[in-house]
């Protein structure tokens, strides 16, 4: 299932040291590359929306999806990963 | 290049808007299965089926997955079921093997358990429709349609006779669960071959082999949307639900090819609809009370539900390659929590909800009624809508409870996606006279209109 290429990561809940640090590495294992990274905090609330290339053939979409939920969990925060066609149907003519 | 702001109004439709891709139907034509052997015939429909739905549900659920967008029903759409038995005594160990290969495949429902008798019944399809009601009654999954009436053939009496009786022993036998095999049961005029939604899925005899549909959602969003023009010229709400409809469609598109491309099926068509659920804020209602009416069904309802279900199919037909199935804002009573508050106060009366199917996408959806109501008032009721649907050259439906010992003012409960239905009054005078007289309402003239 990986001919596509882009995966986006959105990460949302309260800041706090190394969420990026730990969202990179997961993706460093599971060899996804990181394309484009944005980030805000707002009062405390840390938003990221992070692109990633996940067509390496060692990059399986749902071991990278399963880890950064459990990450999530670990961090009380939500983390979602979706394949990049949704926004782009969505959003592009 | 995505935005940021982009990716997060998805996520927010998602959330909190409740964008939903609301059905992936594979439609499959039973036609190979043919046999005047009842065994055999139910042997080839159950392998058939099962073969060819086999990873349904778990592509579904790998797009679920990899898109983060529900996906909430899966389902398949079958060959009419009474195309397929002509050769066999009794189609009810058909229904049986139709519902047994739901239960494998892991679907939510099955539809095609359907006759298309717009112009006469063969023997096949009196024997179907008077199997209805214990097939809906023995069954978990099925769901079973009837096309009484068409715009080039007119209206079959006969069978709109039939339909009564069919409804009323459909709700007794179900009495148990508030007549629940009657939502399973819907009576059409202009029914279309390739619906993705339930309960009037069928894969129409000019289908191929098998079929991918997909019906979208997302009231919610539509809603949203309007409330950021309030006040507006309806020149702008219009151009509001446009845009709206056309990035939902544009969901229900990329969904549809996937699921294509994954299941080695072509892809049929998509379904641009508005389908609401009981859930708040996803209901179809509330856009048409955002529009600037202070209760759904009030003057003025028909006039923006004209509006929403035109500007739903511009916006959402040049989002995907091929559109059909039956495309439009729909108003279930039951699944819409905006309609179910509107009928308990009173607003939104039956005769109200005639008038708005003429300008809706299908018809009559999910009203419950006294359960005395007489076979033949059920009857007068699909004949008004029949009616509708052939002059108007549009599909229209019905689909009625009349719920077993419940009187108005009682209301019924499904749960889950078929919701909660306030029982609503129907006249009490008779049209039996009427419905007795049987015969055809011959096909009307297509010109001349006014």
């Amino acid at each position: 299932m990986n001919e596509a290429k882009k995966a986006v990561v959105t990460v949302l809940g309260y800041d706090r040291k190394g969420i990026i640090a730990k969202v990179s590495a997961v993706l460093y294992e599971c060899d996804a590359n990181i394309v484009d990274i944005s980030q805000t905090v707002l009062s405390g609330l840390f938003n990221m929306v992070l692109v990633a290339d996940i067509s390496s053939p060692d990059c399986a979409f749902d071991q990278l999806s399963e880890r950064l939920g459990r990450l999530g969990e670990e961090l009380g925060l939500q983390i979602r990963v979706q394949r990049s066609e949704i926004f782009e149907a969505m959003h592009q003519i | 290049m995505i935005h940021t702001s982009e990716i997060l109004d998805t996520l927010r439709m998602i959330d909190r808007e409740k964008l939903d891709v609301r059905t992936i139907t594979m439609g499959i034509s039973l036609f190979p299965c043919v046999s005047d052997d009842v065994g055999v015939l139910c042997r080839r429909v159950y392998d058939r089926i099962t073969r060819k739905a086999e990873r349904l549900v778990a592509v579904g659920e790998e797009i679920e997955r990899e898109f983060g967008v529900p996906i909430v029903n899966k389902r398949i759409s079958v060959t009419p079921a009474a195309l397929i038995s002509g050769g066999i005594d009794n189609p009810l160990p058909l229904a049986r093997a139709l519902d047994d290969a739901a239960a494998q495949t892991g679907v939510d429902f099955i539809g095609g358990y359907t006759a298309l008798v717009q112009k006469g019944m063969t023997a096949a399809d009196r024997r179907l429709i008077e199997s209805i009601p214990e097939a809906l009654s023995t069954t978990r999954f099925l769901c079973s349609s009837v096309n009484v009436a068409s715009t080039r053939a007119g209206i079959d009496m006969d069978a709109v006779a039939l339909l009564g009786q069919a409804i009323k022993k459909t709700a007794v036998l179900t009495r148990d669960n508030d007549g629940l095999g009657c939502a399973k049961f819907v009576a059409f005029a202009n029914a279309v071959e390739d619906n993705p939604f339930m309960a009037g899925a069928f894969h129409g005899p000019g289908e191929g082999d098998a079929a991918i549909s997909v019906g979208v959602s997302g009231p919610g969003v539509v809603k949203r949307a309007l409330e950021s023009v309030r006040g507006e010229p309806f020149d702008i709400v219009a151009e509001t639900v446009k845009r709206t409809a056309f990035r939902i469609t544009r969901v229900g598109q990329l969904v549809a090819r996937e699921a294509s491309r994954r299941l080695e099926t072509p892809f049929g068509i998509v379904d641009l609809s508005l389908a609401p659920t009981p859930a708040v804020g996803d209901s179809v209602a509330e856009i048409l009370e955002e529009m600037g009416l202070e209760v759904c069904g009030t003057h003025g309802t028909t006039a923006a539900l004209a509006l929403l279900n035109d500007a739903v199919k511009k916006g959402g037909v040049m989002a995907s390659s091929h559109v059909g199935g039956l495309s439009g804002a729909f108003i279930p009573v039951s699944e819409d929590i905006g309609m179910i508050r509107a009928a308990e106060k009173g607003a939104l009366t039956l005769d109200k909800l005639e008038a708005m199917t003429c300008v809706c996408s299908v018809g009559l959806d999910m009203i419950a009624v006294p359960g005395d109501t007489p076979a033949e008032t059920i009857s007068a009721i699909i004949a008004d809508e029949a009616a509708i649907g052939v002059i108007n050259n549009k599909t229209t439906a019905v689909r009625i409870i009349p719920a077993p010992g419940k009187n108005v003012g009682d209301s019924v409960e499904f749960g889950g996606l078929l919701g909660r239905a306030p029982v609503m009054p129907v006249h009490n005078f008779s049209s039996e006279a009427f419905i007795r007289r049987g015969g055809r309402i011959p096909a009307p003239l297509n010109s001349l209109k006014n």
